[in-house]
């Protein structure tokens, strides 16, 4: 009799976990599926629900969409360290387009500021704070690599992310369970994690969003730049390019040969973050010389 | 809008910079955004809304021709107090020395100043180079212009033809990194 009762009160007490869950997690959040094996129905119910979530928790209507990569298409980027100059607008462009929580002034890009002669990311700066750019000084924005051979997405035990055919590493922001070691796996330091839920006030929330990219995260998973792939997908460029008031900024389909991007890569003496670890970025610097 | 100013013919630009095939393949075109400094100077006055007034160039210059001064000490009235830091260039570098609202090429053609870009790229060729491949110069719109259009930087909405070294200015704020720790931390996690 003792033990029914005790095996009663701790089957209530592993039970209760599951209890509050459901408090923030509704039943069909819950027995979502991967983004990958989602149907076409499933996902038109999935982006449904997370507008409804949205507006009720955000006080605004947007509009989530399912954005797939075009055939033909392999997304490169590049940067020009001649002309970058620090000014982080680039950072900031993407703390906007990226729904970013306002309180840590999050964003994808992190400038380096870097002694000229220098290439010794360990010595670069993050939080300079006087008029740029400062003399003896070059900026080198980092933020995600897009790496063909991504050490992130091998070592989520989940396969919470991947990479997608247009070269692009994504997450599926419902399926990540918040282990972190892809952030740990990134040689760029270029993941993220939502530690709260991200506060955006309801008129500052960009509502042109994307599954996997730019709605409003959950708390608990991590996050990372998708090189805009809700605009750069239907053929625009990303928020970070068009920000930079010096045209420092490169982007395009590396797999048309009249791309600005491959003039760039095969005109240009450029060079990839980190090349000893073999993890083969589609993100390229270069000087003008 | 100013209409007729500078007699501008933004078509030349394009042709001289755009992608060649753009007309021929049905793609959308690549725009060179017009700068207002090039039609107009900006009045002291400003508008009701606070705005600073574009003044036309041709409320002084229209059917008029002023000569070239020989150096900047001789300008004055709205051109007074103007920088110029250019390397060793005169006035007569880059405007016809016959009327000083038109430019003239090394060549001894004449020009709109609309048609700038064509006179700065005589000696800046690596940047005209690389402004022609998309790799200097700010721009926004379609990466793929199969689907959309693209307007891009002129010269001049970047450099002032005067004084062109790119200003410097107080950046945005930097990144606090680690949301869990104190405010005062700002900033302090450089990158690893």
């Amino acid at each position: 009799m003792l033990g029914a009762t005790l095996g009663a009160a701790a089957f209530a007490r592993a039970m209760a976990p599951l209890a509050e869950l459901t408090e923030s997690t509704s039943v069909a959040e819950f027995m979502q599926k991967h983004y990958r094996e989602l149907s076409r129905d499933e996902m038109h119910k999935v982006l449904r629900r997370l507008e409804g979530e949205t507006e009720r928790r955000y006080g605004r209507e947007v509009t989530i969409r399912d954005v797939r990569p075009t055939p033909g298409v392999q997304f490169a980027y590049a940067l020009n360290l001649s002309v970058c100059i620090g000014c982080r607008q680039c950072a900031e462009a993407c703390h906007q387009e990226n729904n970013h929580d306002r309180a840590t002034h999050n964003s994808y890009i992190r400038v380096l500021e870097m002694e000229n002669g220098s290439n010794d990311m360990e010595r670069g700066r993050t939080d300079y704070d006087h008029a740029v750019p400062a003399p003896g000084k070059f900026y080198m924005p980092v933020q995600c690599q897009q790496c063909e051979n991504p050490p992130c997405t091998k070592v989520c035990p989940v396969e919470a992310t991947w990479q997608e055919p247009d070269g692009i590493v994504v997450v599926d922001y419902n399926w990540c369970i918040g282990c972190r070691y892809c952030e740990a796996a990134c040689p760029y330091h270029a993941r993220r994690f939502n530690w709260e839920r991200p506060v955006v006030p309801a008129d500052e929330i960009n509502p042109d969003q994307a599954y996997l990219s730019n709605r409003i995260r959950p708390q608990g998973v991590v996050e990372k730049c998708t090189f805009c792939l809700h605009r750069t997908r239907e053929g625009r460029l990303p928020a970070c390019l068009e920000a930079c008031p010096t045209g420092a900024r490169v982007f395009g389909n590396v797999l048309d040969p009249d791309s600005d991007i491959r003039w760039v890569l095969e005109n240009k003496r450029v060079f990839v973050l980190k090349e000893e670890l073999g993890t083969q970025p589609r993100f390229f610097y270069f000087f003008d010389v | 809008m100013i209409v007729g100013v500078g007699c501008g013919s933004r078509d030349n630009a394009e042709r001289a910079y755009g992608p060649a095939v753009a007309a021929d393949a049905g793609l959308h075109p690549v725009r060179i955004h017009a700068p207002a400094s090039l039609t107009g100077l900006r009045g002291s006055v400003r508008d009701p809304n606070g705005q600073p007034t574009e003044v036309p160039c041709a409320t002084c210059h229209a059917g008029r021709t002023f000569p070239l001064p020989s150096s900047p000490a001789e300008l004055g009235g709205p051109h007074a107090g103007m920088r110029f830091r250019h390397g060793t260039n005169v006035c007569a570098s880059c405007h016809d020395p016959a009327s000083a609202e038109r430019l003239r090429l090394a060549d001894g053609r004449v020009i709109p100043v609309s048609d700038a870009m064509a006179l700065c790229s005589q000696c800046h060729g690596p940047q005209a180079r690389d402004y022609a491949h998309g790799a200097h110069g700010g721009m926004s719109g379609h990466w793929d212009l199969r689907r959309g259009g693209r307007v891009r930087n002129h010269c001049v909405d970047c450099h002032d033809p005067h004084d062109p070294a790119f200003p410097s200015f107080v950046p945005m704020p930097p990144p606090l990194d680690a949301p869990r720790r104190a405010p005062a931390g700002r900033g302090q996690t450089g990158a690893h």
